[in-house]
């Protein structure tokens, strides 16, 4: 008899892995829909060219790459010259889809982004895999504050879309956009939500997605499809949430989300970043600046570099799941 | 006139230009400026096509300022070429003119790109090259960048992807003073063997006196003559003196950013004048 079959079973390990799912178990997706939606958009547009640094599979360019070898360009492992290529292509016309993860495009590329495309207003389209705390691998590959650096860029426009129906409609919107954006990309298998509401993606707009009477919920990115399922399950405890979904946080629509923030219903906004400049405090500062004072509690990652550790369980430490939304309700209530 | 005295009597002129445009603004990086004069002049007054009436023509050949505190060269160029009118040269830097002290696109007709932090200019023309390549064009990609400038890791980034992606259009033009805002570029940074790191990198290598009108030209002609859509790309690296044509300058201890007393100017002048004259008589 061996010792090793008397022993305990070691507990299964819960493991990060780089590109880790925030889908729940069973939930509909629709696979690499950012591919798909450039592909579709470069049909129409002959202008399109795609770019990657070394990044082109985990940021579903490889789907462009495959329909038009010839309207791609490989740049190696190198932001600074993804950017300033990017730059160089859209003076000559083109318009530049360049993707990389969120943190090399924030981090470590910001002054080729700011200069040689924000400053001259020209038309490249930043893709940036991993937003906020979409992998478990640490603070390396961790962009917590993406739209906090982006957010002070003149000319830039930011979107934080939900899911593969907002990729899927903004890709085009992009491209036809005259100045630069930063698109906060989900990739690989993303979760379809918004196909069940009455909504398009519109850049620029807030769209109210549910009404309700107690609490109003501001979102964007995955937080919305949180916010979704957090108001199902709130019903439960007799609290009746609206949610307000902005995938658009710069140009920010202050006329729609100020008109449900300024009721007496509790305001709670909802990001996929820290709470240092972003959704918050884009809320909070539209509505100062409109004369409502109000509380509004925030549900977004602390002001800290994150563990590393499995999504499931770093989203459930850090407030963004599900369960930890209700509680956040329920105890501001 | 020999092309190569028509280029040194444009070279004279904006020397002269970025005197004037120095002394209206009491200060500036007129050193560089005049360092560059003899590159500047053979790029805009024999290698460049361009439209003077129409600096946005689709079919011009760019020439892109990386280091935007050469801008005083790059306007004395611009009015040279007939881009910008020599009447406005003296705003230079001044409230609400179109010559900034440090280069701008979204200022100036016929400026490319916005310099000022370096290292961007190259990975700004590899971009270029790739989209005018990608469409047709058989227009060529000229990239003005100081020793200094190699320095900065993105520089060497560009330097690899041009030569990956084989941009034959693509000429980058070193201007090796070696001086840097701290001193002497070998005692910030050794840059050197700068013709070794870039035949290195893939680049078809030229190093020439970049203030000798002949050897410019026959630099650009060998880089012409392989600048071919699907090819090396290539790099004239050209030793210059800064302050050049105007002797006071040239000897006085080296600095990024020149002091000239208000009746130093005068004798400036009347010293390229002389050298000017001496050489051509």
């Amino acid at each position: 008899m061996s010792t090793a079959a008397t022993a305990a079973p070691k507990p299964k390990l819960k493991t990060s892995a780089m590109i880790a799912s925030f889908a729940d178990p069973g939930q509909k997706t629709t696979p690499a829909p950012f591919g798909h939606a450039l592909v579709k958009a470069a049909q129409e547009n002959e202008k399109i060219v795609g770019l990657t640094a070394d990044l082109g599979k985990y940021t579903d360019m490889h789907i462009f790459a495959q329909a038009y070898p010839e309207r791609f360009f490989q740049m190696g492992m190198a932001e600074q010259l993804l950017f300033g290529a990017a730059a160089g292509m859209a003076q000559t016309g083109l318009v530049p889809f360049a993707s990389t993860y969120s943190v090399f495009a924030a981090r470590r590329a910001y002054d080729f982004l700011c200069l040689d495309i924000a400053e001259p207003n020209l038309n490249v389209n930043i893709v940036g895999g991993l937003p906020g705390l979409t992998t478990g691998y640490g603070p390396s590959h961790q962009a917590t504050e993406d739209m906090a650096i982006f957010r002070g860029m003149p000319n830039l426009t930011i979107v934080d879309p939900c899911d593969s129906v907002d990729i899927e409609q903004a890709v085009p919107q992009l491209a036809a956009s005259e100045g630069p954006t930063y698109l906060r990309l989900l990739r690989g298998n993303v979760p379809t939500v918004l196909d069940e509401y009455d909504y398009t993606f519109e850049l620029g707009k807030a769209k109210v997605l549910r009404g309700g009477n107690d609490v109003v919920f501001v979102s964007s990115g995955l937080m919305t499809m949180r916010a979704l399922q957090a108001a199902k399950e709130l019903a439960a405890h007799n609290v009746d949430v609206a949610v307000v979904h902005t995938p658009t946080i710069k140009p920010f629509d202050a006329g729609t989300v100020l008109a449900e923030v300024d009721t007496d219903r509790l305001v709670v906004t909802l990001e996929n970043h820290t709470v240092v400049g972003g959704l918050f405090e884009t809320v909070a500062g539209a509505a100062v600046r409109a004369g409502i004072g109000k509380r509004i509690v925030p549900v977004a990652l602390p002001d800290e570099f994150l563990e590393a550790g499995a999504l499931p369980t770093l989203h459930e430490r850090y407030g963004l799941s599900v369960g930890r939304i209700i509680r956040t309700v329920l105890d501001a209530l | 006139m020999s092309r190569r005295s028509r280029v040194e009597a444009a070279a004279y002129r904006m020397r002269h230009h970025v005197l004037n445009m120095g002394q209206a603004q009491g200060q500036g990086y007129v050193g560089q400026a005049l360092d560059a004069a003899d590159i500047l002049a053979a790029v805009y007054a024999d290698q460049l096509r361009y439209r003077a009436d129409d600096p946005e023509w689709e079919g011009r050949d760019r020439f892109l300022l990386s280091t935007g505190h050469y801008a005083i060269g790059h306007y004395a160029a611009l009015a040279e070429a007939g881009i910008v009118p020599v009447a406005e040269l003296e705003t230079y830097g001044s409230d609400d003119s179109r010559l900034p002290m440090s280069g701008m696109s979204t200022y100036t007709p016929g400026m490319e790109i916005s310099g000022g932090s370096l290292g961007h200019g190259l990975t700004i023309a590899v971009g270029t090259a790739l989209g005018l390549r990608h469409q047709g064009s058989p227009a060529r990609v000229f990239n003005f960048l100081s020793d200094g400038e190699l320095d900065e890791g993105s520089t060497w980034e560009a330097a690899m992807g041009a030569h990956h992606h084989q941009l034959g259009n693509l000429t980058a033009i070193v201007d090796i003073n070696a001086l840097q805002a701290d001193g002497k570029t070998d005692s910030v940074l050794r840059t050197e063997p700068v013709a070794d790191k870039w035949a290195a990198c893939g680049w078809f290598v030229q190093r020439i006196d970049g203030n000798d009108v002949a050897a410019l030209l026959a630099a650009f002609d060998a880089a012409a003559a392989q600048a071919v859509p699907e090819g090396q790309p290539s790099v004239i690296l050209c030793d210059t003196r800064i302050g050049r044509g105007v002797p006071l300058l040239e000897d006085r201890e080296k600095a990024h950013f020149m002091r000239i007393e208000e009746h130093e100017w005068q004798i400036c002048r009347e010293q390229l004048t002389a050298g000017y004259e001496g050489d051509t008589k």
